[in-house]
């Protein structure tokens, strides 16, 4: 039963956390930038507003995808939620991005094709480091299983300076922030029209917002994981690493896809590998 | 079961006797479908019969066996030796005649005193094997009936039309990869060996261009580099243990074998074309596809890679097997690094079944059940999907007259058939729930409990791998100029083979619990007295997973409804062409889309030459450490 709880409650609160989540980053942000900012809840009227509008198309199956996508984000944090192998909620993530990119390629127009090529690139940039840190936590707890690893005893993150620090960094270009927005920004200033977005509208585009929110959540579940044997400061924790993602979204400009894929690989092999050969080498002596 | 072996082995080379007479196209065609038939029912009953390790040898006195082995031999080692004096190459001449020698005075010296209880035998593993070769390569011999006929007919009425020999050669390949995998006798499996190399040369230099000349004569002078490996290797473990079987040396301690298994991986690692000899495969892309498509999925590499996972036991754990694992964990990135830098279709599908062997090898070299498991699941998979897209881009190329990826934009508007095919290819190399993935996840679990800091390869290998695969899928998928579907997509035989192969990617992670539990499973038990598995739960999820992926399609009974289509947004008015906007003072400004090749972050050249250095280090380095 108690496998069960968190992915009822992760379906069910899962997109208000999330909504809720979007609407502290804009308000945070606009502060940051003397701003007064939105409500709170703006971004629940913005979906609810996207609903009622006329579904625009570019090329009949667009759409198709934005909705797979959306269900195998659900999926990918259900799988989370409830407590089951890590790599294969990696794989499934993956799986959902694909979704989105290919519903981008359909779109067929020159910005949603950059969108998704640069889309792409960002994943190529985050998956090691992300895979890094499930064998990280695997050498720890000798057990891929979300289950197993929320319930060991030690906090992680000691064992795991290293990965952590680099998982906060593919968090990073997988929230799609600055400086690594490449594929679509939430600001208007660094953005090529609207990136992988770009064709989409109504209904389709309000996916993609719920599905973001799912996502966000799910990744600051994964976040808590590293503090899973101290609840109070998981949570605290996960916060944190998200204020501090909005902080530097507002403090740097968009780097260009080179610069990204370096500067995510070198620090996937400095912090990641490193944090690894580290525990490896421990584990011989 | 005997008869049925040696009928496996003995039918194509039949066929392929007869084939090289028959000039009729209609002839031709019943001969190859019914061959192809019974080639395909055998392996079947192959599977269905009971089989355990079971070794087995005709009566017949073994001196008999031995007159004809040598006679072979022999032959193969003069047509080779004319070949090399007649393009002047003295690599080839050296190598041959090392090998050959030492062939010869082996079974005059030792020849007879050797103990071979059994010449063949069948287990778990060779099933698999066969299966694969039987069915994917009854595949493509359907396909390249089609194939050719438009090859010369219309593609390339230029190039000499020598088709009898072509089928011929396909069905010995068929046959001597048979051999390869039943034989016991290490000098017939050395024998068979050489005889897949002997085809692939002939088979790559089909067009006789000088490209192709070239690229033959690079296959063979490296793939008889690692023949010769496999002599050394049978001479020493023949000397040592007085036993010339495969069991033997398999069930053998390291002391004993392991300097033979160390050069039996280097003969392996030749064939299934690792780095530093990965660019034979590459070159072999000049034959025609099917001739690809044989070589890549289910014969020759495939042998390599056979070769490699029955020395994992003997292997594991040593300084041996960790120089395997390193080259194969190298080549894997290198690969998957250079297949995002290239346009071509072939080459892409080339530097990918490089890195896949490549992960297969790693497997082999850490040697634990877990790895072994992985590895064989990785066998099949990718002999399906692999195949699959090889044929796919073959009726592209002969439609569309060009194999970059770049001109098959608009693919699903044009040739919808093929296109979703090739899709599900796609997915089915590197998406889950899909083969592939599954076995790559069972990779990655197997180095991390082997050796985690080996999966630093895997992770930066495999997100490359997501990168081409899907920056392809979607040039397949964008269509900005609609342009004129082509007519008459698939011939008869290329859409048994393509829907038969797309088909088998889906049953193969349909079925994958039942082939893992009735086939790899008992195969790794058998061997190391364990096994491995994914888990019940995971197993329910990815049937999960498989179903959200095939309710996709039927989604779109809803296609079109309640959608207002537009015009793409292009930053100026659009023109009615779409392929162009009204820009800023009225200028026409042409919309144009490119794949990110990433050339400025990975340097195709720089790759290939550093990884040429550091893996044959790492072999000279094997073999030094196996020596010592």
């Amino acid at each position: 039963m108690s496998h069960w709880l968190p992915l009822v409650i992760y379906l069910a609160i899962g997109p208000i956390a999330g909504g809720l989540l979007a609407g502290w980053d804009r308000r945070i942000s606009a502060r940051m930038q003397s701003r007064r900012g939105p409500p709170i809840l703006q971004p629940f009227y913005d979906v609810l507003k996207l609903c009622q509008k006329q579904n625009l198309v570019v090329r009949r199956g667009q759409n198709f995808y934005v909705l797979f996508f959306l269900l195998l984000v659900i999926f990918t944090g259900g799988l989370f939620f409830a407590g089951s192998d890590l790599l294969l909620v990696i794989f499934a993530l993956t799986l959902a991005a694909v979704f989105f990119v290919l519903g981008a390629y359909t779109a067929s127009s020159p910005y949603s094709f950059i969108g998704a090529e640069r889309e792409l690139i960002q994943m190529m940039a985050y998956e090691p480091m992300i895979l890094l840190t499930a064998i990280g936590m695997y050498m720890v707890t000798k057990s891929f299983s979300v289950h197993d690893i929320a319930a060991h005893g030690t906090l992680l993150v000691l064992a795991l300076p290293g990965i952590f620090l680099g998982f906060v960094y593919a968090l990073e270009i997988k929230f799609r922030k600055s400086p690594f927005d490449l594929s679509s920004s939430h600001h208007a200033h660094q953005e090529l029209v609207r990136g992988i977005t770009t064709e989409f509208s109504g209904r389709a585009l309000a996916m993609i917002e719920v599905a973001h929110w799912y996502e966000n959540v799910f990744l600051l579940g994964w976040v808590y994981l590293f503090f899973a044997a101290w609840p109070l400061l998981g949570v605290a924790a996960s916060l944190l690493v998200f204020g501090f993602v909005i902080f530097v979204d507002n403090v740097f400009a968009r780097l260009k896809w080179r610069a990204t894929i370096r500067g995510a690989w070198a620090v996937a092999l400095a912090l990641g590998f490193g944090n690894i050969l580290a525990l490896s080498l421990l584990h011989h002596w | 079961m005997l008869t049925l072996l040696l009928l496996l082995i003995l039918v194509p080379f039949a066929a392929g006797a007869c084939l090289l007479g028959v000039r009729s196209d209609l002839l031709r065609r019943i001969l190859v479908a019914a061959v192809t038939l019974a080639v395909c029912c055998g392996t079947v009953t192959l599977v269905v019969l009971p089989t355990g390790v079971k070794l087995m040898g005709p009566s017949l006195h073994h001196h008999w066996f031995s007159l004809a082995s040598l006679a072979i031999e022999i032959a193969m080692a003069l047509y080779v030796l004319y070949v090399g004096v007649r393009a002047r190459h003295p690599l080839i001449v050296a190598l041959i005649l090392a090998q050959a020698g030492l062939m010869i005075w082996f079974e005059f010296k030792l020849g007879s005193h050797l103990e071979v209880a059994g010449n063949l035998f069948v287990d778990k593993f060779a099933v698999i094997m066969a299966l694969i070769n039987g069915v994917v390569g009854g595949g493509i011999c359907l396909y390249a009936l089609d194939y050719m006929r438009q090859y010369h007919q219309g593609a390339h009425p230029e190039i000499a039309d020598r088709r009898p020999l072509f089928f011929a050669l396909l069905f010995v390949f068929m046959g001597a990869m048979f051999g390869l995998i039943f034989a016991n006798n290490l000098t017939w499996l050395m024998i068979f060996w050489e005889m897949t190399t002997l085809c692939s040369f002939v088979l790559i230099g089909y067009t006789q261009t000088d490209e192709a000349k070239r690229n033959a004569l690079r296959a063979l002078w490296m793939n008889l580099a690692g023949g010769l490996a496999f002599a050394v290797a049978i001479v020493l473990f023949c000397r040592h243990s007085g036993s010339g079987e495969l069991q033997t040396l398999i069930a053998s301690k390291p002391s004993l074998a392991l300097l033979p298994a160390a050069l039996l991986c280097f003969a392996g690692i030749t064939k299934s074309a690792q780095l530093p000899f990965s660019s034979w495969l590459l070159g072999a892309m000049v034959a025609p596809t099917p001739v690809s498509a044989l070589l890549h999925s289910s014969t020759m590499v495939k042998a390599g890679v056979y070769l490699v996972l029955r020395m994992a036991p003997v292997i594991a754990h040593t300084r041996v097997g960790l120089m395997v694992a390193l080259v194969g964990g190298l080549t894997f990135v290198i690969g998957s690094f250079a297949a995002i830098t290239t346009s071509e279709a072939k080459r892409v599908l080339a530097y990918s079944t490089v890195a896949n062997l490549a992960l297969i090898v790693l497997c082999g070299g850490l040697g634990t059940a877990e790895a072994v498991w992985a590895g064989v699941l990785l066998i099949i998979f990718h002999a399906v999907a692999k195949c699959l897209l090889f044929l796919c881009v073959g009726v592209v190329e002969h439609k569309l007259h060009s194999r970059d990826i770049e001109a098959m934009s608009g693919l699903i508007q044009k040739m919808p058939r093929v296109a979703v095919m090739m899709l599900i290819g796609m997915a089915g190399m590197f998406l889950a729930p899909f083969g592939m993935l599954i076995s790559k996840w069972a990779v990655l679990k197997a180095v991390v409990d082997a050796s985690p800091t080996l999966s630093v390869f895997i992770v930066f290998g495999s997100s490359a791998t997501l990168f081409f695969w899907a920056k392809w899928m979607g040039k397949l998928l964008e269509v900005f100029q609609p342009g004129e579907p082509v007519k008459s997509e698939l011939a008869l035989g290329e859409s048994i083979a393509i829907y038969g192969l797309a088909a088998a990617t889906f049953c193969a992670c349909l079925f994958f619990p039942l082939i893992s539990s009735r086939f790899v499973e008992p195969y790794v038990q058998g061997v190391y007295g364990q096994s491995a598995s994914l888990g019940q739960g995971n197993l329910i999820i990815m049937g999960l997973m498989m179903v959200i992926v095939l309710l996709f399609p039927i989604s779109f009974i809803h296609y079109g409804r309640g959608v207002k289509v537009v015009e793409p947004y292009m930053g100026g008015a659009n023109l009615p062409s779409n392929v162009g906007f009204l820009g800023s003072a009225g200028a026409t400004q042409s919309a144009v889309t490119h794949n990110y090749y990433l050339r400025a972050l990975f340097n195709e050249a720089w790759l290939s030459r550093w990884g040429v250095i550091f893996c044959a280090g790492l072999l000279a380095a094997m073999v030094v450490v196996a020596w010592l």
